[in-house]
């Protein structure tokens, strides 16, 4: 069941068991709704005015359907008790040691996603309205000593694998909710509030995209699969032995002709991108492009990227309020 | 109220015709007026359609009617797009479905099925309309508002729809209207079904088209005044500078938000969905009542476990007051308020189930004739249950994560009430038109647009599931281009689109029947369907005041193929000697 739903690639600790459920519910549907059709089905046909003209006044003596009623009841319950609360309760009361967690600031606002890191203190820089400028988004004071570390990204959330994420989310004006499918989360971001939520990756996204690789069979313009952007997983060599295509070239559908005119035909690629933080709640016209991206990386890598970050970081702190 | 029909000829045409207090005159008002809201904001839909299935390029024919700040060169800007989402979903509920079940077949049928020559207060009835009829208009002058219609979805969460253009204040003073208009029906309802039932019509002698209708109008009564009240907040904080919903520090595009702060926008979640989740049942009762008088008149026989049917219905409106948190597990709900509300949620599981299967059942030893309004009261059983089924896995809020906001919420909804209710409301009209017209409407244009109708619907509404379930927003402009996750399921969009297409040209075979059978129908004599409920003992159509001789009841309302008697049906009016 759970092949046949086409869930979106799980990377996060806790999504097999909400996939686990969900396949569950599924089958109680699908035995309900077959079970229904076929009663409905075969006695629409036996019980037609041509096959049977008088009617029975009495109609069913029988109690099966009560049972089925309590059945379905008695499931209802296992499934709220046994499944959806202890689930429930481990996302919003269970939350990891914060010495044990990656701890960031999600800030949305129209139409984009504000990444804040503490830095190396642990502790996020005060942040205030009046700064707020489009090269400050959050309005972080950087004179605040516990600001002076902080990392701010816009749209781009690094985290590392195998290590408990905490967001601690809000909006600046409306609101937004933070979904991404690949880990099984979804908050909404509520102006006025600091909601947090957690979720633990288990997979790189490295590791997702190789999932998600597909030999692709390349056909003139329109009859291709549908290419969205899509990373080479290996090199492709034309006829004349150039290299058209490296591996780690991000290619999409307009230079499937150069390839086929290369005389390649098939590719290994996949998605560009897996990992996508997806606005869920309206929140203007902008909301259709509210994408933001997360990052799963080795630690190494994520060390890495801090420290990157960290030496862009501004030297003058007072410049950098201007 | 006997003494109306004598001076039935001194009302002038507009007393009679438009202004009127004769609740079958207001009942097809406002069967006009809805069916006219329908079929506009299903309009609507077709043309967001097209920018789902082709983002971005321009729609075709009618493209660049819309003028350049809603669809330059024909190509639908994201805020028209959002325009045309928040009002098609207000006007295919509160303008379309509600006042066709509740205010077209409520004000026709329910008087005459208890055998009553008016609803109990005529003159609130013919202003009930009225208020509606000045809501709807509202609403569709919000399109010709700078910056053009409310656009923060139907369920206009603040503070979007706060600092939204001000189609938004339009849209607010529409539902004012809307509410308060439902407000008078309901009331004028309950009244009617206490006071004026004919004699001898207790109520476990009523058709459950009556019960469901009484038991509507109880979730009227109580659950639209918090979203009236909600309503005038909200305008105070668009026009008066309140701050009900709107907490400080807001910062819209890089400024500041000069408002007062200190409110809450979960409040208005909190009072939008106490009235929005009864009002998914004010959609689906009525809609379970047509079905119900449709099956048992045309399997000729009793409705099986009328009793528990009846009580099913009273403990779902009950049971409809203390879920509507269901909607809003996404907000940071603790364990103990969301296992409260998954518990009611799977509790009303129940009766809703007990009553599709007692409709179920009363299928088995019937002699089904497969009438056009039985086709699509058949048809709703598993849509409505497809419907259902697929709410379980959103009631429970660890299931809801992965849907919540996706287009699985969009098939979930979408299957109750549109091949759900509105099904059941064309199986009514197909009903109840030759008492309403003395006429029967066209049974090969019936099948046409019946079997036509059922494909489409499913073609549209099917692949939503798996839009969903592949974790794709529900109210995005492009149907989710932007997004690698939504690539495998972004060709269903094409195909679900040509399904709501063809719909419509599925609608054009019922349209003319309409008009078509109004005048060219086939005559027939008053008990066309050989029924037993009290509407059939009325002439058709039925004259001002009703029936000839004030009926009185004998027995229950589905006595068909009573033993040792020779025709199958005993009318509800019919002496027991006899």
């Amino acid at each position: 069941m759970k092949e046949l739903l086409h869930l979106p690639l799980d990377g996060s600790a806790h999504g097999l068991a909400i996939d686990n459920m969900l396949a569950a519910i599924h089958w109680l549907m699908l035995i309900l709704f077959l079970g229904w059709g076929a009663f409905f089905i075969y006695t629409l046909i036996r019980f037609r005015k041509k096959k049977n003209p008088v009617a029975n006044y009495a109609g069913v003596k029988s109690h099966l359907s009560s049972y089925l009623e309590i059945a379905v009841a008695v499931f209802e319950a296992v499934l709220l008790i046994g499944f959806a609360v202890p689930l429930w309760a481990k996302r919003v009361n269970e939350f990891p040691a914060e010495k044990d967690a990656t701890i960031v600031r999600v800030v949305a606002e129209q139409y984009s996603w504000n990444i804040h890191y503490p830095g190396a203190d642990g502790i996020f820089g005060r942040t205030s309205i009046s700064l707020i400028t489009d090269d400050n988004p959050l309005g972080l004071d950087r004179t605040d000593p516990n600001a002076k570390d902080d990392i701010a990204t816009v749209n781009q959330m690094h985290v590392p694998v195998n290590k408990p994420v905490i967001v601690r989310l809000s909006s600046k004006d409306v609101i937004h909710s933070f979904g991404v499918p690949t880990m099984r989360v979804k908050q909404d971001a509520i102006p006025g509030q600091v909601i947090p939520l957690w979720f633990t990756p288990t997979l790189t996204t490295d590791q997702l995209v190789a999932e998600m690789a597909e030999q692709f069979q390349l056909k003139p313009e329109g009859t291709s699969p549908k290419l969205f952007e899509y990373i080479a997983l290996k090199d492709f060599i034309a006829k004349d032995s150039t290299v058209v295509l490296k591996k780690g070239d991000v290619f999409s559908q307009d230079v499937v002709k150069s390839l086929l005119d290369a005389g390649v035909t098939q590719v290994l690629a996949a998605p560009n991108v897996t990992t996508e933080i997806a606005c869920a709640q309206l929140c203007g016209l902008g909301h259709y492009r509210m994408r933001g991206y997360l990052s799963v990386d080795t630690k190494e890598a994520y060390d890495a990227w801090m420290a990157d970050q960290v030496s862009q970081l501004p030297q003058d702190p007072v410049a950098a309020v201007k | 109220m006997e003494g109306n029909h004598s001076h039935d000829h001194d009302l002038g045409f507009w007393r009679k015709y438009i202004f009127s207090q004769d609740h079958k005159v207001i009942g097809i008002q406002y069967g006009f007026t809805s069916l006219l809201f329908l079929l506009f904001g299903f309009g609507l839909m077709i043309v967001m359609r097209w920018q789902l299935a082709y983002p971005g390029q321009p729609i075709p024919f009618i493209g660049t009617w819309f003028g350049e700040d809603r669809a330059p060169e024909g190509i639908m800007l994201p805020e028209f797009y959002n325009q045309l989402g928040a009002m098609h979903g207000t006007i295919m509920v509160f303008l379309g479905v509600v006042p066709l079940a509740v205010g077209a077949f409520g004000n026709y049928i329910v008087p005459l099925q208890i055998g009553a020559p008016d609803m109990a207060f005529p003159k609130l009835n013919m202003s009930s309309y009225w208020v509606y009829f000045v809501g709807g208009v509202t609403m569709l002058a919000s399109f010709l508002m700078p910056g053009g219609a409310a656009n923060s979805g139907w369920t206009s969460y603040p503070p979007l729809s706060v600092i939204a253009t001000t189609g938004q204040t339009f849209w607010l003073i529409g539902m004012v209207f809307l509410i308060t208009s439902s407000l008078l029906g309901s009331v004028n309802f309950i009244v009617t079904i206490i006071q004026l039932r004919a004699k001898g019509l207790t109520f476990m002698r009523l058709p459950f088209f009556v019960w469901a209708q009484f038991v509507t109008s109880f979730l009227l009564l109580l659950a639209f005044p918090p979203l009236e009240a909600a309503g005038v907040l909200q305008l105070m904080d668009r026009l008066a500078g309140s701050s009900f919903f709107m907490p400080s520090g807001l910062v819209v595009t890089g400024q500041a938000l000069n408002v007062s702060g200190g409110g809450s926008p979960l409040l208005w979640q909190h009072l939008f969905w106490f009235l929005a989740h009864p009002e998914v049942y004010v959609l689906i009762l009525p809609a379970m009542g047509i079905v119900g008088e449709i099956i048992a008149n045309n399997t000729r026989k009793p409705l099986w476990g009328y009793k528990s049917m009846v009580y099913a219905v009273i403990f779902l409106g009950f049971m409809s007051f203390i879920v509507w948190a269901h909607h809003m597990f996404m907000t940071g709900m603790g364990t103990i308020i969301s296992t409260f509300f998954q518990t009611t949620t799977m509790i009303i599981s129940i009766p809703s189930i007990v009553i599709l299967t007692a409709l179920f059942i009363s299928l088995w030893g019937g002699s089904i004739r497969f009438t056009t309004p039985m086709l699509f009261a058949l048809a709703f059983l598993p849509m409505f249950g497809i419907g259902g089924l697929t709410g379980l896995p959103l009631g429970l809020s660890a299931t809801d994560i992965p849907l919540h906001d996706t287009y699985y919420v969009i098939g979930h909804f979408h299957y109750v009430v549109a091949p759900g209710t509105i099904f059941a409301l064309f199986a009514g009209i197909y009903y109840w038109f030759p008492k309403m017209t003395g006429r029967k409407m066209n049974e090969v244009l019936g099948r046409i647009h019946f079997f036509g109708s059922l494909v489409c619907m499913n073609a549209i509404f099917m692949p939503m599931f798996i839009v969903g379930l592949a974790g794709v927003s529900r109210r995005l402009w492009d149907g989710g281009a932007q997004y690698a996750h939504a690539q495998p399921v972004l060709h269903w969009n094409e195909f679900m689109s040509m399904g709501a297409w063809t719909l419509g040209i599925f609608q054009i075979p019922f349209i003319m029947n309409i008009f078509w059978s109004i005048w060219k129908g086939k005559k027939v004599e008053e008990n066309h369907w050989e029924a037993t409920t009290l509407e059939w003992a009325a002439p058709s159509p039925p004259p001002h005041g009703n029936f000839l001789t004030t009926p009185e009841v004998y027995r229950a309302p589905y006595e068909y193929s009573v033993p040792g008697h020779k025709k199958d049906f005993i009318p509800q009016n019919q002496p027991m000697e006899a």
